[in-house]
């Protein structure tokens, strides 16, 4: 439908009567704006936002120098946006789904994926979920209401609305909520997930995480228009920009947004203005397209600095609080990677398990040949012939290839 | 002559091409400024000005439609996907309209100067979203060419004529061999037959056929088959759409055994097609039936991506088996 009143002359318009503001609640010497409210927060939930950002940042440290010590393949940090992923998590309920992009490792740690399932996956050893298939930080949690995660750009967003129109078809009171960077949103997926929701009034969270970069693109070159927020306004639909450093912001706005989406069924985009400290991921060097000076710059607005000022304040976290939990973080971090390197890979079967709900004959002579050819030359297929014996080899062979990717 | 890798070679063939002719233009993800994540398109931008070297926002299927618009106008697009895995939501632009162009407007209009490159291939720890070989959803589509090197000569060489070719090109590039590839490659203008597949080295037991980074190995099964004295025939494809049927027939028929290998799975793979036309143009000269080595009929995955390849042992098992029919 399109209402409209008449104009007899040409008048264009340009879309600069419509200005985005950003909705900001925390100063970054952690203090509230004057006529910011806080929301309510209590105590105990501040602390497990909190220590969920702490970990999912000694995580992120931890992983990225062990590819560095070629441990593991591939990594991505969550770095610099820890208060958007996790605040936005913490508004709703726990049993809400998540269809995340890659980038939001702090959305499970808050949900209280362990650090052992993280290993598990990022060795992709037998225990992990996915079954070694994927590379690292592609994690899925069926009890977190967290689906796996898929590399390809923007897939998610309208697989969340239509997940999110089932679950208002269920009538469980339960939304959808979906990350994604500022880059993916420039995929046709976007588009499509947005109009499907307004017009059939889905309830889902469209969580944009503007970072100012895909890969090596920067904002700029990834759209003309004030943002990605504009753009729900060709929807119709509900639109916030926040401050996505800004934990405080993050969690009332996402509140919010949840209220909205499962009351009134209305799809509602959150655009959260954030900054990707780190590199794309451990196969990318920022020096080839951003100043140090601008990291810097950044680095000054740390969400996690912000939020634990503001602790301080609220008497709910000190210096000895701090140091113990990044102690006991690193150390479990390390403890835990060196348990899981050492599992074995997925069993040889797992080649062809899952393609189909079950295998199929030609997908069974398949394996059966390949289990023929790697009984005959056990010596170039270490995994595989330790699956196919498993007292053949317990050498540890499952950090010995791996290249970068 | 230099020595480059493949990326270098690859570089020095846009360089070429944008040199010579101003119509050409390089865009894609990453591709400005950054020159691509793997950098094939480093220092173009610096060269040849934003206009014709930039970034795009990061939706493969406007960049092939707007290659498509840009080819239609007359201009000679170069657009990178970046990676082949990547290049699904462009799928429909491929296939209904660069594929068609020409076709449904009784050539009143047509995308000819268009090339999209893209890196394909396993053996990288990439796992299904960064190691897939899409070559024969697009082998078919009639009016596509599809070009796959194996090395910096042939790299360079095949992607100035793919870029001068009358008609678009796909060009796949084996990404495991960017870096670890080199070879020494003329530094002048050169160009390598699209459709034309080569013999890089005769013999009389057994043909073997494939393309990109399996050319390089199946080179390490023959060693094996060699020592076993086994005279194995090797054909580089080149390209998979056209193919060179008339070279692996005559290989064939000298021969009389055929093995054809791809990293992509065996179901639809390209190697079946090679297999039905050869059994049709060779069938009383065949020792053997022809022989496929392929990926498995599954997703590419990562932690048995050793196990899943078909790797140069499984190679040089099917070559046994061919001549030990």
């Amino acid at each position: 439908m399109t209402t409209t009143r008449d104009i007899h002359v040409p008048e264009f318009l340009a879309g600069d009567e419509f200005s985005i503001p950003t909705y900001r609640v925390l100063t970054q010497e952690g203090t509230l704006y004057e006529g910011a409210e806080a929301p309510d927060l209590d105590r105990e939930l501040a602390r497990r936002i909190y220590q969920a950002m702490i970990t999912t940042r000694v995580l992120d440290e931890r992983m990225m120098a062990a590819q560095r010590q070629g441990r593991l393949s591939f990594y991505m940090q969550c770095t610099g946006e820890e208060a958007a992923v996790i605040g936005a998590t913490a508004a709703l309920d726990d049993a809400d789904m998540i269809m995340a992009q890659y980038r939001e490792q702090g959305a499970l740690v808050y949900r209280g994926f362990s650090i052992d399932e993280f290993m598990n996956q990022l060795f992709g050893n037998e225990l992990d979920y996915g079954k070694g298939r994927q590379m690292p930080i592609h994690y899925g949690s069926r009890k977190l209401h967290y689906m796996t995660i898929s590399s390809p750009l923007a897939t998610q967003i309208p697989q969340a609305t239509g997940y999110a129109y089932g679950q208002k078809l269920a009538g469980d009171g339960h939304c959808t909520v979906t990350f994604f960077g500022e880059g993916a949103a420039s995929e046709g997926d976007f588009h499509a997930a947005l109009n499907m929701a307004a017009v059939h009034e889905v309830p889902v969270i469209f969580f944009c995480r503007n970072n100012g970069y895909a890969i090596s693109t920067p904002a700029i070159e990834q759209f003309a228009a004030d943002g990605v927020a504009p753009r729900a306004f060709g929807y119709r639909m509900h639109v916030i920009r926040v401050d996505g450093n800004d934990i405080l912001a993050v969690y009332r706005a996402t509140q919010e947004a949840r209220r909205i989406a499962v009351e009134h069924n209305k799809p509602v985009l959150i655009e959260a203005m954030t900054y990707r400290l780190a590199a794309h991921s451990s196969s990318d060097d920022p020096s080839g397209y951003r100043s140090r000076k601008e990291e810097e710059a950044w680095r000054e607005k740390d969400p996690i600095l912000r939020m634990r000022r503001w602790m301080d304040d609220q008497g709910w976290w000190d210096d000895e609080e701090e140091k113990a939990l990044q102690e006991s973080l690193r150390r479990e971090v390390l403890e835990t990677m060196k348990r899981a390197e050492k599992r074995p890979p997925p069993p040889l079967d797992s080649l062809v398990t899952d393609v189909y709900a079950d295998v199929t004959p030609a997908l069974q002579h398949q394996l059966d040949a390949l289990k023929a050819h790697i009984r005959r030359y056990p010596d170039a297929y270490p995994r595989g012939a330790r699956s196919l014996d498993p007292g053949l080899s317990q050498g540890d062979d499952a950090a010995s290839d791996k290249g970068g990717a | 002559m230099p020595t480059m890798n493949m990326l270098q070679a690859i570089n020095n063939a846009l360089d070429i091409a944008m040199a010579e002719d101003e119509k050409v233009l390089c865009f894609g993800e990453d591709v400005g400024g950054f020159g691509g994540v793997f950098r094939a398109t480093s220092h173009l931008q610096e060269k040849y000005g934003r206009a014709r070297c930039f970034n795009t926002p990061l939706v493969e299927q406007g960049i092939v439609g707007f290659a498509n618009g840009l080819a239609a106008q007359g201009s000679v697009p170069v657009a990178e996907i970046q990676f082949a895995d990547y290049i699904f939501p462009a799928f429909d632009q491929i296939v209904n309209e660069t594929a068609k162009f020409r076709y449904r407007s009784g050539d009143l209009f047509n995308v000819g100067g268009l090339t999209i490159r893209a890196p394909y291939g396993g053996g990288i720890s990439g796992g299904h979203y960064h190691s897939q070989s899409p070559e024969a959803y697009f082998a078919h589509t009639p009016g596509l060419k599809v070009v796959v090197p194996r090395n910096p000569y042939e790299a360079k060489g095949l992607l100035l004529a793919a870029i001068r070719d009358p008609d678009p090109v796909l060009f796949f590039e084996p990404k495991r061999l960017y870096r670890a590839s080199t070879g020494e490659v003329p530094e002048e203008d050169y160009q390598l037959p699209i459709g034309e597949a080569e013999v890089t080295k005769e013999g009389s037991d057994v043909t073997l056929v494939g393309w990109g980074a399996q050319m390089e190995v199946i080179e390490r099964a023959v060693e094996l088959a060699e020592k076993e004295g086994i005279s194995c025939e090797v054909i580089d494809l080149r390209s998979i759409l056209p193919w060179d049927e008339d070279s692996v027939a005559e290989s064939v028929l000298k021969t009389g055994r055929l093995v054809v290998t791809h990293e992509a799975p065996r179901t639809g793979g390209f190697a079946g097609e090679i297999a039905a036309a050869i059994q049709d143009r060779c069938f009383l000269y065949l020792e053997s039936p022809i022989m496929r080595v392929t990926g498995l009929d599954t997703p590419f995955p990562l932690t048995l991506e050793k196990e899943y390849l078909p790797d140069h042992l499984k190679i040089f098992e099917a070559i046994r088996a061919s001549v030990n029919y």
